[in-house]
């Protein structure tokens, strides 16, 4: 067991350590630091001197193990634009990002679960497949094209929404946050449609197969011949049995929601990192854009890991090799 | 055996309209795409055809200047919106269709070799797995195209965005092949049939791609199509980011990225036409794609 | 513990409104670069710039010069090359430093640094001197009758402020420095800044001890300044009524903003004109029958109907009509003639074309994607397979900048009113100081000295005379295709009441509330 456990964490750190290696990579080949340092007219002796200076004269290994120890101790250089220290920028900007994406995620999840749910008990009824086509529909819209639409809806045509930005936010120090004003919240509507729409999607059709498989079992029948009521059978001998899978692929999808996250902050100019990154993508920002990088690696192996870890321990039988169940 | 099997599949096709209406109407857009120069009445990538003045036309009006009509109305560059979209379907159906050949080809090759060989390659496989899904299509596109902008020269910029899309999507989807693969070999490793190969003594390779491989292929069926629509969602995402095809041969997405412009100020068409396209598209792959993990795999359902 | 935390929240929100009368939201496309006055001389910059740092003296709304540091200013009668400035007094910096003619000396020495984009600007002085607490003087090489047109976005910093500060030269943005006076301001300007996050927003408050408090109308106390990149979101802000005040209405929704209640559209013709750059020196486009073929294949009359919805001025010089040296002849743009665009290519020996790479940035002028792609067709015309590389303008300037192009769009805006503006930094060779922006690589060495000889000539009407003999050149080499001026849509509140600053400079201190 701890064998196991000690097997999965040093292949974590492997992955981190290959992430690492692609941020290193873009940091030190994409950007050439020298060039933008000293600009096309520098001598032959002052390139040199500042390639000295650098340590990029060091060996590749060297230079990237200096790179690491430096990420470790969250030193990712100045942003070229922002004048503020990578590190710092993206914690100013983290918060935001996070409430959005934690927002998205608990949307998708009770309306995914809901309506997965609805369209597993009431099979073939006319809302069902009402809900399960719009479902579709969600997903065959790119997902700028929907927060368009919905500004244009819901804050042109209605105007009961904003269309951008995070309204008012409350500084605590080291957080900011939106869910504490009403202009704050009402700002996350949107954008948190926007980006759950296509989790609630993934997560009602996994709710919905997996309610489906539930119902055929024999517990489930033994319950309703008992004489249970069906919404206690639903409730309470259903859901706690699929709700494990549906938390771990919400749990699962929490990196590349960050990731998508990019979409809908350009679109409502939502000022978290994704927009960090889009920007430094046009300014060719390369410390906040290898910086990026390494979060989102890092975010999506820590996710990895703790799930992992948690199968672990809930199933035994998975303890001799194989880990997680493929989803 | 194989006869019987097709039929039943036929005939479960044949009464699930859904199924039926949804291959229509995608095959009816594969046909428009692929004959678009004779369907389509202007070449809207032959610079020199288009005449600006025509820009903004209504559907089925006149233009105020030259008189002349469209049936879906022209973009804000005079192009004709419906030559146009046909013409951008092709673009779009080709980095769809490239990107799912590539992360088929990839995904099953890597999962057939994680699940049949296992060991240290499985472990390998599958953590690159892993290090892959920390990079959505998204990221892989910016970074790939980054990299690829500084690399090669402007004049190559049309086929080496089009290049872009698809290493980016294509590299970005191998994973759910491999996982796929990679667990039905677990499974079928284990068969007695696969014991009976080995006796007989066909190689490994052999034994991967004649029994192996057949036998996991009906999965990897469906997460082909379903992957075929995210990726042609994903050309038009990423067209919005600025690392789409140029907009003097726009496809699907870009077109779409151009239309959202004009929302608020009435000119519809530009955006819906393309939109509906697009919506059209995507969700016939998708409804046949359930209809036909639902056919192949009951317990799926 | 959530009853409490949902009051509070509602105390807060009605807090945060009642204060909002006099607030003023306002957002445009791009960010500021830098808060550094000397780091860079591009539009947006400036604009924020302006409402914190002030110059000696500056263009009001209608774009006329008015005192502002300075309040006289005047040549020395007995030498025409030292001007001398009467500066204002009892001015204090943010901080509660007194301002006085240490910190103008320190400030133009400062924009004359290196890593400074101001100098072209400067490159006529030769030394400023101080010579009491509030009179200083600039001498010139030579005397230089126009030197106050380039001092209008010259920012005045502390000195003691600078130093305490090491800011004492500004950073190089191009080389990815920066330094203290990025991200904090210390000016004597109507506002304060509050704070700022990068590309988020930038709050800014009334600067309580203003000197114009009582010359300007003074009504905004607050202003809140949001870059929206998304045009379609940014439009929809003000729509929905998130925003007071937009820059730059994308022109597809002027309808839609004109007719929207309680929204206006204030428009003007802008002091910026949209241009192709050509290279001259290499490649077919050296052929000067080749540029002339390019010229008149461009039709300027349907761009304006169509990619501009008639927001434009078609032109056929690369000049504003502000500014002076401008001629309704020079003006007059050549007519539209395929056929003998046509003609000329084949005299050149391409009839049957070439292929070139046209740069066009995508998010700096008014749909300058959209003209680039108009272009295109228009080029195909007459036989040329452009290749469209559109960038976001980060990418695009230092491509245009560099000397990499062949053909590539640029707009110019000439903040000074003058011809020498737009020579100094287009027209004359790239050297050291000079020519920065012409990578067309034209260079002609008597146009060269008589750009030179205008900063020093004192006769106006020949100044003038030579400032014609430039044009003339200019328009027999071709080397830059005009396109048009642009013409200037600001979208805000009926309540509002603001004029269109030429120079897409929004002034607060000036904005009265109806």
């Amino acid at each position: 067991m701890l064998i196991i456990i000690l097997r999965r964490l040093l292949q974590a750190v492997m992955v981190l350590l290959f992430v690492a290696l692609i941020s290193f990579l873009i940091f030190r080949f994409v950007g050439n630091p020298v060039e933008s340092l000293l600009g096309q007219e520098a001598t032959v002796a002052q390139r040199a001197a500042l390639e000295n200076a650098l340590g990029l004269n060091d060996p590749i290994y060297e230079q990237y193990a200096n790179f690491v120890w430096r990420a470790l101790q969250f030193d990712f250089g100045n942003s070229y634009r922002g004048a503020l220290p990578v590190a710092e920028l993206i914690a100013l900007r983290l918060p935001a990002t996070l409430e959005l994406a934690i927002t998205s995620a608990i949307f998708a999840v009770i309306f995914g679960v809901i309506t997965g749910i609805y369209t597993a008990i009431n099979r073939g009824s006319m809302m069902t497949n009402f809900i399960l086509s719009t479902s579709l529909v969600g997903v065959s819209l790119p997902t700028f094209l929907i927060g368009v639409l919905l500004i244009w809806l819901f804050s042109v045509e209605l105007n009961w929404l904003p269309s951008f930005g995070r309204g008012e936010v409350v500084d605590l120090g080291w957080w900011t946050t939106g869910y504490l004003t009403v202009s704050g919240l009402k700002s996350l509507i949107l954008p948190s449609i926007t980006l759950g729409l296509y989790q609630m999607t993934l997560i009602m059709r996994l709710t919905r197969a997996e309610m489906l498989e539930v119902l055929r079992q024999d517990y489930i029948r033994l319950a309703v011949a008992l004489g249970q009521s069906k919404r206690q059978v639903y409730f309470f001998h259903a859901l706690p049995n699929i709700l494990i899978p549906v938390i771990t692929i919400t749990g699962l999808q929490l990196g590349s929601v960050i990731a998508f996250a990019i979409i809908t902050e350009t679109v409502f100019q939502w000022p978290g990192v994704g927009l960090l990154f889009i920007n430094a993508v046009y300014f060719v920002d390369i410390p906040v854009m290898s910086a990026y990088l390494l979060l989102v690696g890092f975010a999506f192996v820590v996710i990895n890991l703790v799930v992992d870890l948690l199968y672990l321990l809930i199933d035994p039988r998975l303890r001799d090799g194989q880990l997680r169940k493929e989803v | 055996m194989r006869r019987f099997l097709q039929s039943d599949f036929f005939y479960d096709f044949s009464n699930t309209p859904v199924a039926v209406v949804s291959f229509v109407v995608f095959m009816v857009i594969i046909l428009a795409a692929v004959f678009a120069n004779f369907i389509a009445p202007n070449n809207p990538f032959d610079p020199a055809s288009l005449n600006l003045m025509n820009g903004f036309t209504p559907p089925m009006q006149a233009n105020e200047f030259t008189g002349e009509v469209f049936l879906m109305g022209t973009d804000d560059q005079g192009r004709d919106l419906f030559s146009t979209i046909l013409y951008g379907l092709r673009i779009s159906l080709f980095v769809g269709i490239m990107a799912v050949m590539l992360a088929m080809v990839m995904g099953v090759t890597l999962g057939l070799i994680a699940g049949y060989l296992g060991g240290w390659l499985d472990t390998l496989i599958m953590r690159f797995a892993d290090i892959q899904m920390t990079f959505p299509s998204i990221l892989v596109a910016m970074l790939i195209y980054g990299v690829a902008k500084g690399v090669l020269p402007p004049d190559l910029r049309y086929e080496m965005s089009i290049a872009v899309l698809i290493v980016s999507i294509g590299l970005s989807e191998w994973v759910p092949f491999a996982r796929t693969v990679r667990g039905s070999t677990l499974v079928e490793r284990e068969k007695e049939y696969i014991t009976a190969a080995k006796m007989i003594g066909l190689s490994k390779r052999q034994i991967m791609l004649l029994h192996v491989l057949p036998n996991v292929l009906s999965p990897v069926l469906v997460i082909a199509t379903i992957t075929f629509a995210l990726a042609i969602i994903a050309e038009a995402t990423l067209s919005f980011l600025g690392v789409g095809v140029p907009t003097t041969k726009p496809s699907l997405g870009t077109l779409i990225r151009i239309g959202q412009d004009f929302l608020f100020s009435g000119e519809w068409w530009i955006l819906l036409f393309p939109a509906l396209t697009l919506l059209a598209l995507a969700l016939s792959i998708n409804l046949f794609g359930d209809w036909l993990r639902d056919t192949l795999n009951p317990k799926l359902k | 513990m959530l009853k409490h935390l949902l009051v509070s929240a509602a105390i807060l929100s009605v807090s945060l409104t009642s204060a909002s009368a006099e607030t003023i939201r306002w957002a445009r496309a791009g960010d500021s670069i830098t808060m550094d006055p000397h780091a860079q001389n591009e539009g947006p910059t400036h604009t924020l710039s302006h409402q914190i740092y002030d110059s000696l003296l500056q263009r009001d709304m209608a774009g006329s010069i008015i005192p502002s540091l300075a309040t006289e200013w005047a040549a020395l009668p007995n030498n025409p090359s030292v001007w001398r400035f009467k500066l204002r007094q009892g001015v204090t910096f943010h901080d509660g430093a007194k301002f006085d003619s240490e910190d103008v000396v320190f400030s133009l020495n400062r924009a004359k640094a290196d890593g400074s984009e101001m100098k072209e600007l400067l490159s006529s002085v030769k030394e400023v001197r101080a010579v009491d607490a509030y009179t200083v003087d600039i001498e010139t090489n030579g005397a230089n009758p126009l030197l106050v047109n380039n001092l209008t976005n010259m920012f005045i910093m502390d000195k003691g402020w600078s130093e305490s500060n090491n800011v004492m030269t500004p950073h190089d943005v191009a080389k990815g420095e920066t330094n203290f006076a990025t991200m904090n301001t210390n000016g004597t300007g109507a506002f304060m800044l509050v704070s700022r996050a990068v590309d988020e927003k930038t709050v800014l408050k009334a600067n309580p001890n203003y000197w114009g408090k009582d010359i300007y109308p003074n009504q905004v106390t607050e202003i809140i300044y949001t870059p929206i990149q998304s045009s379609a979101t940014r439009v929809a802000a003000l729509l929905s009524g998130e925003v007071d005040l937009i820059q730059d209405v994308p022109v597809q929704d002027l309808g839609r903003v004109e007719s929207s209640s309680g929204l206006k559209l204030a428009t003007a013709a802008q002091n910026r004109v949209i241009f192709l750059g050509v290279d001259t020196a290499n490649g077919p486009t050296a052929d000067l029958r080749v540029r002339q073929a390019m010229n008149i294949a461009i039709n300027r009359d349907s761009i304006k109907k169509v990619v501009m919805r008639g927001q434009s001025d078609p032109t056929g010089v690369i000049m504003p009509p502000f500014v002076n040296g401008w001629t309704e002849d020079l003006n007059k743009y050549p007519k539209y003639d395929v056929k003998m665009a046509k003609d000329l290519m084949a005299q050149a020996g391409y009839s049957n074309g070439f292929d070139i790479v046209l740069n066009c940035p995508n998010d700096r002028y008014v749909n300058d994607e959209a003209i680039c792609q108009a272009v295109v067709g228009m080029m195909a015309q007459i036989g040329i397979n452009v290749t469209l590389d559109a960038k976001p303008k980060a990418q695009h300037f230092p491509i245009a900048k560099g000397g990499e192009s062949d053909f590539y769009m640029l707009g110019w805006g000439v903040p000074t009113f003058d011809s020498h503006y737009i020579f100094n930094f287009l027209v004359h060779t790239q050297t050291e100081n000079r020519g920065s922006w012409n990578p067309t690589g034209y260079s002609n060495a008597d146009v060269d000295a008589m750009i030179v000889s205008l900063e020093s000539e004192t006769d106006l009407a020949k100044r003038d005379a030579t400032i014609a003999k430039i044009w003339a050149e200019i328009q027999k080499a071709q080397m830059y295709l005009p396109i048009h001026n642009q013409v200037l849509n600001w979208g805000m509140r009926d309540n509002i009441e603001f004029d269109v600053q030429p120079e897409d400079q929004p002034h607060f201190q000036f904005l009265k509330f109806k």
